[in-house]
């Protein structure tokens, strides 16, 4: 008799899942010891459908293929010095946040997933992780190289992974992780796979990367590109896992909600970054922050929950809200930044006057009434030798440790407060959503490294704020921070301009 | 718009990243330093895991090793992800080329049904305990602390799976893609007396807590052992058995083998000479290790191997090893 021989399917099974086996000697509950603590229930592994079919020589070959173009491009540009393309220094200052604050996420991701690729119990599950952990290694070890050349040139790169512990704006984007990571693995995989890599990713990656391309970055545009076949991977994991779980058992439904609720509002504050990356920081503009949100959430969003539906599912919390936030969202951003440019590790500066009218265009209902005026405010001290810096440390919100400069969305001029009592202490939130996340987790949320806090406690070193920049930070002051206009990297650029190399 | 320049006109600002500069000095870096050194967080972690409250999500005490500075444990390999990618490429190519010609001649025709059950039973199993060592790597990787020894680590568990994918590739290629010869074998590793003490060894490695202990464990005490047992006498046994071209199927675990070594002798040592603390430790886990193996070893190679030598012929191997790597108890 001949056997069948099998499909693709069974064959990546037969070399993947197939590899594990039920313990007869241990307690395989102990080999596997975080399954059940989050109350998800999961009857059958086996029902796991990989979302891609990928054999480790098969791995090596493309992504080796992939790596070999990638650094050749890398090379040249660091031989032709191919950060002279850019349009002009102030853009580089993206890339400084992208650097310092986005490309230790991509580590967090390796080890996210080195975690639950050893700790779930379905192998299928397991190895499609380990091989996003491994992707996740390559996207921080490519950007680190490809911003080794900027770092060689501009202010501001040369601390980032110092920088990312300590710095009080990057304890956003580190304290979005490191809440992802503490939670449990089916948590994890809701947060980061689906909310974020599925959800949200394309308000990340398309604006860092088509921003790097509109703006002459070949560094960037490359690495952007060459991670693209590895996201469309991690995207396919995240829309199994959801379905995986809602499949398994009914009641699972609400704990993914909670979940799905709770890291859709957290993606779209850690996105407050990028609403004003792509606002402010772009001298050539993709498209408002405003439009993004539109065609990247709001309908490729609305559609995917509307698929979700039959499980039960619905849009998250909070969704209403976005919808009004768009239109302030970058400029309220940037406006903190702006005001707090003196402790801040890249550059900042007021809006050109072509940029002040795209601006005035992108956003027709706010921006003139609620925000132009500041900015011509702003022009007219900085006229005067008098550009404004904010001296007092912002308060920060205890979810997403951004500082309170956000405004109540049905009346702009108001500064959102809310609140929480916890064992007898206050804490402060910038929005219903900050808190409501707040209030379903007190325990973790009040362990927050609020750095604001850690530095009026002297956990930062300095007795001011100068020395924690200095010290602590360890921030080239005079260098790293404060405007543009004035700044080393501006002279510089302007020095290349003059020679006729940039 | 591109511009020619003269790269002489341009003086960089700095050589290197400011965590590299403070380490090796300022001067230009090589790329796995920039992609290795202190990429991993240190400090001011927000919350502890859920499922490790006791922990702080990284954090050194997550074994009983010490090191000043866990950056020491470097590769010599000096594998970051694009290197690491590229070698094992090459080295899949050459692979590709030995499966395609052994499937291409119908090799698999010429062997005995002696040499074939032998296979089953003896050298398709081990699967298992690679994905166990994917496993044990895994942990390491996430539990481990400092880039330079948990991306290795990564990079280890990813070549595991690998190896347990060419061991899975050599039963397909005797079944004709069915995988009968899988579950044939994967019969034995649950049901055959012979695999079960050390099958009942690989499910209580992934209980052990200590993560450098698993590594211990699996990668210098049960991967010494195996791979001397079953990647070099039981390769001679078989080419004994007139199945020589069974080595061109496993060829990329005897190279893998010889890669992985120069890592893991190389930290092993950096390890071990930091401390006689250290040095204690991996003495006594090595001496509960090797005792345990040997012991689950003993009544697989008895009926694998004739001569009644060869599991003190594997342990003289890695006698051999803990002395170059200078771990004595
Ligand atoms: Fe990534
Ligand atoms: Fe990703
Ligand atoms: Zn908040």
């Amino acid at each position: 008799m001949v056997a069948k021989k099998l499909n693709l399917k069974d064959k990546y099974r037969a070399l993947t899942r197939d590899l594990d086996w039920d313990y007869d000697y241990s307690d395989r509950k102990k080999a596997f010891p975080y399954e059940e603590f989050e109350g998800i229930k999961i009857t059958d592994w086996s029902k796991w459908e990989d979302p891609f079919r990928l054999t480790m020589d098969a791995y090596w070959k493309y992504q080796a293929e992939k790596e070999k173009k990638l650094y050749a491009i890398f090379d040249a540009f660091s031989q032709n010095n191919g950060h002279l393309n850019v349009t002009d220094a102030r853009y580089v200052n993206a890339i400084k946040v992208f650097l310092t604050g986005v490309s230790p996420l991509e580590y967090q991701a390796f080890q996210g997933y080195a975690h639950v690729g050893r700790q779930f119990g379905g192998a299928g599950a397991r190895v499609a992780c380990q091989m996003q952990s491994i992707d996740e290694l390559r996207h921080v070890q490519t950007q680190v190289h490809a911003m080794s050349h900027y770092n060689k040139f501009f202010d501001g790169f040369q601390d980032w992974t110092h920088m990312h512990d300590r710095v009080w704006y990057l304890s956003v984007p580190k304290s979005f992780f490191d809440d992802a990571r503490s939670a449990g693995p089916f948590e994890f995989l809701i947060a980061i796979s689906f909310s974020f890599e599925y959800v949200l990713t394309n308000l990340l990656f398309v604006p860092f990367m088509s921003g790097a391309a509109h703006n002459g970055d070949m560094a960037t545009c490359t690495f952007g590109f060459s991670a693209q076949s590895d996201e469309a991977r991690h995207m396919t994991l995240g829309l199994e896992i959801i379905k995986f779980l809602l499949e398994q058992h009914e009641d699972n439904v609400p704990i993914v909600q909670k979940w799905i609720d709770k890291w859709f509002w957290r993606g779209t504050r850690l996105l407050a970054i990028v609403a004003m990356m792509m606002d402010y920081m772009l001298p050539n503009k993709v498209m408002s922050w405003k439009e993004a949100w539109e065609v990247y959430f709001e309908d490729a969003g609305g559609a995917l929950f509307k698929d979700l539906a039959r499980y039960g599912i619905r849009m998250p919390k909070f969704v209403e809200t976005t919808a009004k936030e768009k239109e302030h969202i970058s400029h309220q951003a940037w406006w903190i930044f702006y005001t707090h440019g003196h402790a801040a590790g890249f550059h900042t500066w007021i809006p050109s006057d072509e940029e002040l009218d795209w601006l005035s265009e992108k956003y027709p209902d706010t921006f003139d009434k609620y925000y132009r005026p500041r900015w011509e405010l702003a022009k007219e001290m900085e006229a005067r030798g008098e550009r404004f810096y904010t001296k007092a440390l912002p308060q920060l919100c205890t979810t997403c440790q951004i500082p309170m400069g956000f405004t109540e969305m049905d009346n702009p001029t108001q500064i959102a407060y809310r609140s929480s009592d916890y064992e007898g202490e206050k804490y402060h939130f910038c929005s219903d959503g900050c808190k409501h996340i707040f209030d379903q987790e007190p325990e973790k949320y009040v362990q927050s490294w609020l750095p604001v806090h850690q530095i009026y406690q002297g956990n930062c070193g300095g007795a001011n704020v100068e020395e924690v920049l200095r010290d602590y930070y360890k921030m080239n002051l005079g260098e790293d921070n404060m405007d543009f206009k004035g700044s080393s990297d501006e002279k510089r650029w302007n020095e290349w301009k003059r020679k006729g190399v940039a | 718009m591109t511009i020619e320049i003269k790269t002489a006109t341009l003086q960089p600002i700095r050589n290197t990243f400011a965590n590299i500069e403070r380490r090796f000095g300022d001067k230009p870096a090589s790329r796995y330093q920039e992609a290795t050194y202190d990429l991993q967080g240190e400090a001011n972690f927000h919350y502890r895991p859920l499922w490790q409250p006791q922990y702080e999500l990284n954090d050194k005490s997550r074994t009983k090793i010490k090191m000043n500075d866990w950056y020491d444990l470097k590769d010599p390999r000096q594998f970051y992800y694009g290197t690491y990618v590229q070698q094992r490429a090459k080295h899949q190519e050459a692979t590709e080329t030995n499966y395609s010609f052994f499937e291409k001649r119908g090799l698999a025709e010429h062997l005995s049904e002696e040499v074939k059950s032998y296979l089953l039973t003896y050298l398709i199993p081990l699967r298992h305990v690679e994905h166990t060592a994917n496993l044990n790597n895994m942990y390491g990787c996430a539990f481990g602390y400092g880039t330079a020894i948990t991306q290795a680590l990564l990079y280890n568990a990813m070549d595991r799976l690998g190896n347990a994918q060419y061991l899975s590739r050599i039963g397909l290629l005797l079944d004709g893609n069915s995988a009968e010869s899988l579950t044939t074998a994967k019969q034995e590793w649950l049901k055959n007396p012979v695999w079960q003490p050390m099958r009942a060894l690989c499910e209580e490695m992934t209980t052990v807590e200590d993560w450098f202990e698993v590594f211990i464990a699996q990668d210098l005490v049960v991967d010494t052992l195996i791979f001397n047992l079953f990647y070099s006498q039981l390769d001679e046994k078989l080419a004994s058995m007139g199945a020589r071209d069974i080595a061109l199927l496993t060829e990329f675990m005897q190279v893998w083998n010889k890669d992985s070594s120069r890592w893991l002798d190389s930290v092993l040592k950096t390890v071990a000479s930091e401390s006689e603390d250290n040095s204690a430790l991996l003495g006594e886990w090595v001496q509960r290790w090797r005792k345990k193996t040997l012991e689950a070893l003993k009544p697989v190679v008895a009926s694998m191997l004739d001569n009644s030598d060869a599991l003190s012929i594997a342990d003289a191997s890695l006698e051999e090893r803990l002395t170059k790597i200078g771990i004595t108890y």
